[in-house]
């Protein structure tokens, strides 16, 4: 059953993934089967190779070994704009908008992968310039209304509360339409009131834009509300995977956190 | 009509004020001295605008802009000597009057795809080597262009290279107008077209991308290799064509014109206007060069103000005369949507 649905359910999966950097192992034989459609949780304490295994998904790091295929295409070694155009975007811990430009150029540029026009476009001022340039501007607006950020299009991202620039840099994620979308940590930094927000938001997002969220979060009240999948990982390698409930019980992951108790 | 003239507004009025200029330069209306000044003016304001991609724009420190222009004039005064002017070394001219003067804009144009070609030598170790790494490449690349120069003894090597003179004459034979004049007014005005609608285009603000947060806009999908290949070709091809120019308004050229000397006083344009400002660009070329004829009396001491003036510049108005703003900011906006 499950292996007549593999290839026409491969969305991601990453096979065998192992990265070193010098000495240090930082991720250690990862293998993982991404569904369409369902939304995991990846924790872990501190340091056990969480984002960097988002940044390998997205191209940033070449793995030392392993294989990671998107929609059955291989994304190994690919650069990471082709990996955008392919259809996976993130965001990142700390946030990392254009702080010096407004939202809505933010919005615009992170559509660069699908902009299909060039330099000479550009120069020229082609009729596929406009057209393009403003399906770009139109794409990005749309977005910053559903958003409900459409007040603050002209403002600069680093005039903006924290909780507004999370939420511009998913609306930024978004703008590059991706499938699937990478969370590292939306919740960091955020206080209780925006963290319910966040919730909410997730889940809209889900279903308003038919994506799948992959998400990193240390926060364990959106683990455990948005989650329907959870791996933990520990020193790069996992150590449990499964439903949040049985999670929350495993010894192993209790461990993993608070150090060995019996001891 | 009224909306063509509306949308063509800049347009128009530098075609006027470059006919008015080109007219009263051939009326003998302002003398010499007062054209030449000009004609810097002209070749500053693109030589600045042109760093300004790199060092404003995309905000790497590029200080080798005087390689490029070196090439620039070199390729373009060795092509149109060698087609144009009966020289000692390149023999008789090849081609006659008339192809000087139609053919001078294809050298330029030639000599800025030369220059461009060798920004290559900049923009490939860029795509991973940045910031003070990067600025050493450009200066090692500035002394590579000039040294390489220094020893080819065929365009007269640390002597020097002359016979502009001789092109420019045939120019005027063929319609006796100040032609250096029109032809700067006409790359001066092609250039700040260009870079503005660069960077004013989503595609082009990708450059900006990369200067906020480069790591973001590798993963948000600009493909940063092909803006940094694009902003350094751009920009040293340009500065190419700004080299054409000078070598022919001043009819002899010599590598020791294309030093750190020369990049340094380009940087001091581009600071002094404001980083990621085309119109402060503009307006500090103007004012930078003539701010330079005013101290010519000091003579060397020129050299010593100058300086000062950029460290007091750095102390008190870090961000330039602009900012990252432009003109237009200060003014509201009429056409909404």
């Amino acid at each position: 059953m499950t292996k007549n649905n593999e290839s026409l359910m491969s969305f991601l999966q990453i096979n065998n993934l192992t990265q070193r950097f010098g000495g240090l192992t930082a991720v250690q034989d990862f293998t993982f089967d991404l569904q369409q459609g369902v939304l995991p949780g990846l924790i872990g304490p501190n340091g056990a190779g969480k984002t960097t295994i988002f940044n390998i998904v997205c191209g940033f790091y070449h793995p030392t070994i392993g294989k990671i295929t998107f929609e059955n295409q291989s994304i190994v070694g690919k650069r990471p704009n082709k990996i955008t155009r392919l259809g996976i975007a993130r965001t990142f811990q700390n946030i990392r908008l254009w702080s010096e430009m407004s939202v809505l150029d933010n919005l615009c540029i992170s559509q660069h992968a699908n902009l299909g026009y060039g330099l000479w476009d550009a120069i020229l001022r082609t009729s596929r310039y406009q057209t393009k340039e403003r399906d770009v501007h139109q794409t990005a607006m749309n977005l910053l209304e559903k958003m409900n950020l459409q007040d603050h299009a002209q403002n600069r991202p680093k005039n903006l509360p924290y909780g507004i620039q999370r939420r511009v840099e998913i609306a930024r994620a978004l703008a590059t339409q991706p499938r699937l979308l990478l969370l590292d940590e939306p919740a960091a930094g955020m206080n209780s009131k925006e963290v319910e927000h966040l919730i909410e938001l997730i889940a809209w997002i889900r279903k308003e834009f038919d994506i799948t969220i992959w998400l990193i979060e240390h926060d364990m009240r959106v683990v455990m509300n948005v989650c329907e999948r959870i791996i933990v990982l520990d020193f790069g390698q996992i150590i449990a995977d499964g439903p949040p409930e049985s999670i929350q019980n495993d010894p192993k992951v209790i461990k993993a956190y608070l150090g060995n108790i019996e001891e | 009509m009224m909306h063509i003239l509306h949308k063509y507004q800049y347009f128009i009025l530098y075609i006027l004020f470059s006919v008015l200029m080109v007219f009263s330069a051939q009326q003998e209306w302002i003398n010499a001295y007062i054209q030449l000044v000009i004609m810097y003016i002209g070749i500053n304001i693109i030589l600045s605008s042109s760093l300004n991609i790199v060092n404003g724009y995309m905000g790497e420190f590029s200080c080798g802009h005087a390689g490029f222009i070196a090439v620039g004039a070199y390729v373009t005064s060795v092509l149109n000597v060698w087609l144009f002017a009966s020289d000692r070394v390149f023999g008789p001219a090849i081609l006659g009057e008339y192809w000087a003067l139609t053919l001078f804009p294809v050298t330029l144009l030639a000599g800025g795809l030369i220059a461009s070609l060798v920004g290559l030598l900049v923009a490939i170790p860029s795509f991973n080597t940045r910031g003070d790494y990067l600025a050493i490449i450009t200066l090692a690349v500035n002394y590579i262009v000039k040294s390489a120069i220094e020893n080819i003894q065929i365009i007269g090597g640390a002597r020097g290279f002359m016979g502009m003179r001789k092109v420019v004459n045939a120019m005027q034979d063929v319609w006796d107008i100040p032609w250096m004049m029109v032809f700067i007014l006409f790359f001066t005005g092609f250039t700040v077209w260009i870079i503005w609608r660069f960077v004013s285009s989503t595609y082009g603000k990708g450059i900006i991308a990369v200067r906020e947060d480069e790591v973001a806009a590798e993963i948000m999908g600009v493909n940063t290799r092909r803006m940094k290949m694009t902003a350094f070709m751009l920009s040293s091809g340009l500065a190419g064509i700004a080299g054409g120019l000078f070598a022919h308004v001043l009819g002899y050229i010599n590598p020791g014109s294309f030093t750190i000397m020369k990049s340094t006083e380009v940087m001091v344009m581009v600071y002094l206007g404001g980083m990621g400002s085309l119109s402060g660009s503009v307006i500090s070329a103007v004012l930078f060069t003539v701010l330079l004829e005013l101290l010519r009396p000091l003579q060397v001491i020129k050299w010593v103000v100058i300086p000062l003036m950029l460290i007091l510049l750095m102390m008190f108005r870090p961000e330039g005369i602009m900012g990252n703003r432009e003109l237009r900011d200060f003014f509201p906006k009429h056409d909404k949507k």
